[in-house]
């Protein structure tokens, strides 16, 4: 295999392992193409660790002598210390461990290689579709339209092969306003309020740019969608200085004159890089250990992590609120329209909409939402908040998306079917994976690597029923109405669950937690009998 | 009563921050605002009022803001300026009592007879305590020098001392002692035979000596085997307690004490505590206020500082003793308020028996009540100088709170137990916190004339139970570790406390409730269970199978109910 290249030394003896939560063990290290393995040699003992590679995000070594400690900062934010003996060895494990946690090329990745014995590449890939949702969708048939004008993505390559559309907008205009909206995103179908017939659309932004070009297409699609209504909103998650300097790159927004029916409502995001280093802030004050309350207080702050999570719940609040108080439609979109779009159409449609708050419906939700719909995973997870690599792409998107759907969770222990554990659970794997499932950064990217037949999928992974029960929640009481969070800032909080999750009281209040869940699904049953 | 007035006209109300229209009135001990659609009442007890606040006259009529102890906030909108003005100037009159009979307590009658009363008193008995600690023993006894509350007035009549301490020495200490307060047990930790006690600064100034006093450590000392010193803690910061020597006050020389470890803790008093608060409510209370101005007022408040350094101090003391086996003398400056906490703190850690519901109240019976925490100057009970109110007590509890969501199967009551004591601390309803001390309770006859808190929250037990209490966690974890890293500080901050009565900002689901709905159908379901065995084996086998009926029985109750609200009467 071509790994071995890299690997210069494979095995190590007599390696001291320290990691959080556990008493230092001493043991074999083995290095292969994908794992980190250490296998504790100690009498009576025989714990491993086995790593994911690509779990790993920041190496750093400290040779001393003839020996040399390696320590590794993963993705799921634990720190892990290597004591390695001879000065050679230590480069060379921290060499491969730095070469092969980056490789580039997809295909090489180990979900390629994951062959688990109770899964078979023949079971079925995926929860969801856009067919599928448009075939569940009965009511949406008389006015809206599945088309198939991508299907070779060529008019939109981050979007899936199917999209829905208004019935009275052929293809040939969806080629038009395609080419209108920046990536080809054009607006589209992405949820149905089946008590007010409301849908909401997301796409990108118009590419009007300084001239104040027009796309009589876009504006007829648009005004498909509001017929028979007074208007619609456009939530732009951007502010409107924003929107007006995007004209100058090209982009822009939907004026007043052109798209009169529309209202737009402008909402200040944050995204891109600005996301990342609040993360990276935030992960740097959480490994703090000083005892001094005034300066955690003012590192959160600093970090303004929960200044995004109240603005995204927030945002998605007022979305809600357009579609289910208001009685309209929404079009929502920033700029690429793959990012904090995604963020507030996935929690809107939590807050609304009881099918997606069940254990499935949710990870069909985020497999339309996020990995159909083209949320770039590839380049936004590359990195963690660790690395010391130059800032590209990353962006954690998704692991805010997390900590809002966590924050409701908390607000409405009883109304979501799954737990935290799936929460956290989706954290790890959307940066490091033995499943297919967040590979890529789009459906045609996927489909060229063969992703569905080559790879297995986590969301499937996560229904079967030896790990359903884990990641569901046993106080589920559906409930019809809408969850409506409340974003005041005494609400919300920081997910200790994910920051904290390595710290000593972090694990003993899990623990306690595990034998409450017990005790509660103890009484379930019981009540039930 | 002579202001006694009732006002019948529309008022227009803002709680739960939605509007509703409905009537307001005015009794001797409640202002009561009844909603016109839909008949729901709102009652809010005179001595729950901190502060009416009259605004200046608007389009929709006057408004008049109500701050209460509980840190609910009435907005009312009167539509007459001139009405407004008399229930303006009725509540400042009714809110300031000038003396204890006009408080809530001696009036409110919750129809008991006297033995019942009388039984409600009995209910925690501090004797029993001692003996549950295992004091007297050989080396600890009861003494009566402060039977007739001679030596101290500001302590109960029963204190405990080493068996070596004489009659003399205790005298001299005492007056060497701020308010005479000088060394006595509070706790006693029987695995190693360590104590803890407490006391008020001494007065040693530059460079005064008391043999006496230095003799009584000496007794403590003596009184345990496992460590040859006590270790001596000073719950002031350094600087504070510097300064107190040019009055005279101070802390205790290391050279003077043959056996002692000197420390500083670091708390603060009570005016940076009131001040504190103050800022903390002022944050809280702003309109749409943004994350970043919420935790930079956060910070700059310095609340959670403060109540880290108070569970630091307690777990300071908790090694001390239980690692240690060291004897623990801990004061302040009067040893009535940071003392107070930490001693309670420090000995809830310990001992498991205070993390029930009984032993909690017998340790705030202890520690608070009967050592003289001053609840009437520190609650604002009658009219007095506003800088002895400090919100002390309140701390204590957060204190707890933290505790109890850092261990959720230690404790056998859930916060619903903490809220309702704060709840009544001021409300003046019971006779418990009335008064600064025992000797002022004695004569003000409180057990003859009022009822009392215990009573009425063990009947009501059932409200604040915590579901996942478990007795086998705490024979596993007698000894309590919390971490005092600052981010351990769980959710920031007490919502539950400081924005009970705003809606809006809770979940809107509670776990607490459904489990306990859940507990409760299980409960039933098993003891249908059973009864169904037992039929099983009295009828023949063909028609022993009944359908189920366990899971659609639903108890009626809500686990919140007893927290929510204060007053009743």
């Amino acid at each position: 295999m071509e790994f071995s290249e890299h690997i210069k030394t494979a095995n190590v003896e007599d390696v001291v392992l320290r990691q959080p939560l556990h008493p230092p063990s001493r043991g074999t290290l083995c290095i292969t193409g994908h794992h980190l393995l250490f296998s504790d040699r100690e009498e009576g003992s025989s714990r491993q660790l086995l790593l994911l590679l690509r779990n790993i995000d920041a190496v750093e070594k400290r040779i001393s002598g003839s020996s040399g400690t390696i320590t590794i900062k993963c993705k799921d934010m634990r720190v892990l210390h290597l004591d390695i003996p001879g000065m050679e060895q230590c480069l060379n494990i921290a060499h491969s461990i730095e070469t092969l946690s980056c490789l580039d090329g997809v295909a090489a990745m180990y979900p390629f290689f994951y062959r688990p014995s109770d899964l078979s590449l023949q079971n079925q890939w995926g929860l969801s579709s856009t067919e599928k949702y448009y075939s569940q969708m009965k009511e949406l048939h008389n006015r809206w339209r599945l088309s198939s004008v991508n299907r070779d993505y060529s008019v939109c390559p981050s979007y899936p092969p199917a999209v829905i559309i208004p019935q009275n907008t052929d293809d040939d205009m969806l080629k038009k306003v395609a080419k209108f909206r920046q990536g080809g995103r054009f607006p589209a179908l992405c949820y149905y309020h089946r008590k007010n017939g409301m849908v909401i659309l997301r796409s990108s932004q118009p590419l009007t740019g300084a001239n104040r070009k027009r796309c009589r297409e876009d504006e007829h699609l648009l005004q498909a969608v509001i017929d028979g209504s007074d208007k619609g909103y456009i939530i732009d998650t951007r502010s409107s200085q924003q929107a007006q300097q995007a004209r100058m790159t090209g982009g822009g927004f939907e004026s007043k004159s052109s798209y009169s029916h529309w209202k737009r409502l402008h909402r200040q995001m944050e995204r891109g890089k600005a996301l990342q280093e609040s993360l990276i802030k935030l992960v740097e004050a959480c490994g703090d250990e000083s005892h001094n309350m005034d300066r955690w207080l003012s590192k959160l702050e600093n970090s303004k992590w929960l200044s995004h999570v109240q603005t995204a719940l927030s945002t998605a609040g007022l979305l809600a609120e357009c579609v289910e108080r208001d009685g309209h439609s929404v079009l929502v979109h920033g700029s690429e329209g793959t990012d904090s779009t995604l963020l507030i159409s996935t929690l809107a449609q939590l807050i609304m909409d009881p099918c997606c708050r069940t254990l499935e419906g949710f990870l069909a939700l985020l497999e339309r939402e996020w990995v159909q719909a083209g949320h770039p995973f590839q380049q936004r997870c590359a990195h963690f908040a660790y690395s010391h690599a130059r800032l590209q792409q990353e962006s954690p998107v998704f692991l805010l998306m997390l900590d809002c759907v966590w924050q409701l969770w908390r607000q409405f222990p009883l109304a979501l079917g799954f737990s935290e554990a799936l929460l956290l659970r989706l954290a790890t794997e959307a940066y490091a994976s033995d499943y297919g499932t967040f590979l890529c950064n789009s459906h045609q990217e996927r489909c060229a690597l063969g992703v569905t037949e080559n790879t297995h999928c986590l969301f499937q992974a996560l229904l079967r029923p030896t790990e359903r029960d884990y990641y569901s929640n046993p106080l589920y009481e559906p409930t019809e109405l809408a969850i409506w969070p409340s974003v005041h800032p005494q609400s919300l909080q920081l997910w200790r669950g994910f920051f904290l999750r390595w710290t000593q009281q972090a694990r003993q209040l899990e623990e306690a937690q595990e034998e409450i869940r017990n005790m509660v699904i103890e009484w379930g049953k019981m009540a039930l009998s | 009563m002579f202001y006694t007035q009732l006002y019948s006209q529309e008022k227009h109300l803002s709680l739960l921050n939605k509007s509703t229209n409905g009537t307001l009135y005015l009794t001797a001990t409640h202002l009561i605002f009844v909603e016109s659609s839909s008949n729901n009442s709102t009652s809010i007890l005179h001595h729950h009022i901190a502060s009416v606040e009259k605004l200046s006259l608007t389009t929709t009529g006057c408004p008049l803001v109500i701050q209460c102890r509980n840190f609910r906030v009435v907005h009312f909108v009167v539509q007459r300026e001139r009405d407004c003005h008399d229930i303006y100037s009725s509540l400042l009159r009714l809110l300031r009592p000038v003396s204890y009979e006009e408080l809530y307590a001696f009036s409110y009658n919750p129809k008991q007879n006297d033995q019942q009363r009388e039984e409600g008193w009995q209910l925690i008995d501090l004797g029993a305590e001692f003996e549950r600690m295992g004091v007297p023993c050989d080396q600890w006894q009861l003494t009566d020098v402060n039977r007739d509350y001679k030596v101290c007035e500001t302590y109960p009549r029963d204190l405990y001392v080493p068996i070596t301490a004489s009659k003399p020495i205790i005298v001299g200490s005492s007056k060497f002692r701020s308010k005479g307060r000088f060394p006595v047990l509070t706790y006693f930790y029987q695995e190693k035979k360590a104590a803890v006690c407490r006391c008020s600064q001494p007065l040693s100034g530059f460079s005064a000596r008391c043999l006496e006093d230095e003799s009584l450590l000496q007794a403590i000392s003596k009184a345990n085997h496992n460590s040859r010193f006590v270790y001596v803690m000073d719950t002031r910061p350094k600087l504070n307690a510097l300064a107190n020597r040019a009055a005279g006050k101070g802390y205790e020389n290391e050279d003077n004490y043959s056996n002692i470890r000197f420390q500083f803790v670091g708390i603060e008093n009570i005016h940076v505590m009131r001040t504190s608060l103050q800022k903390l409510l002022e944050v809280i209370g702003t309109r749409s206020l943004n994350m970043s101005d919420y935790l930079v007022g956060l910070e700059s408040s310095g609340w959670l500082r403060h109540i880290k350094a108070v569970v630091d101090a307690a777990i300071f003391l908790t090694k001390a003793v239980t690692v240690e086996g060291a004897s623990v003398l801990v004061h302040c400056s009067d040893g009535w308020d940071r003392t107070a906490q930490v001693c309670s703190l420090g000995a809830l850690l310990m001992d498991p028996y205070y993390r029930t519901m009984k032993g909690f109240m017998v340790l705030i019976e202890k520690d608070w009540i009967s050592f003289g925490h001053k609840f009437a100057d520190r609650c604002d009970q009658l009219d007095g100088d506003p800088k002895e109110v400090s919100p002390i007590f309140t701390q204590f509890l957060e204190c707890v709170w933290q505790l109890t969501e850092q261990f959720p199967q230690a404790f056998e009551f859930s916060e619903w137990f903490l809220l309702q004591i704060h709840e009544h601390v001021h409300s003046c309803q019971y006779g418990n916190f009335l008064g600064n001390n025992q000797r002022q309770r004695e004569e003000l006859q409180l057990r003859e004339r009022t009822h009392s808190l215990w009573a009425f929250l063990m009947s009501e037990k059932q409200n604040y139970l915590n579901p996942f209490y478990s007795p086998a966690y705490s024979e596993v974890h007698p000894v309590l570790a919390p971490s005092t890293l600052p981010y351990n500080f769980k959710s920031v901050f007490w919502r539950n406390m400081y924005h009970q009565f705003d809606r809006s900002m809770h979940p809107r689901q509670s776990i607490l409730k459904a489990i306990l709905t859940l507990r409760d159908n299980s409960r039933n379901a098993e003891s249908t269970l059973q009864a169904l065995e037992t039929l099983q084996l009295q009828l023949p086998p063909a028609t022993s199978r009944l359908p189920h009926s366990g899971g659609t029985h639903k108890p009626q109750r809500s686990a919140a109910a007893g927290g929510g609200r204060g007053g009743g009467g």
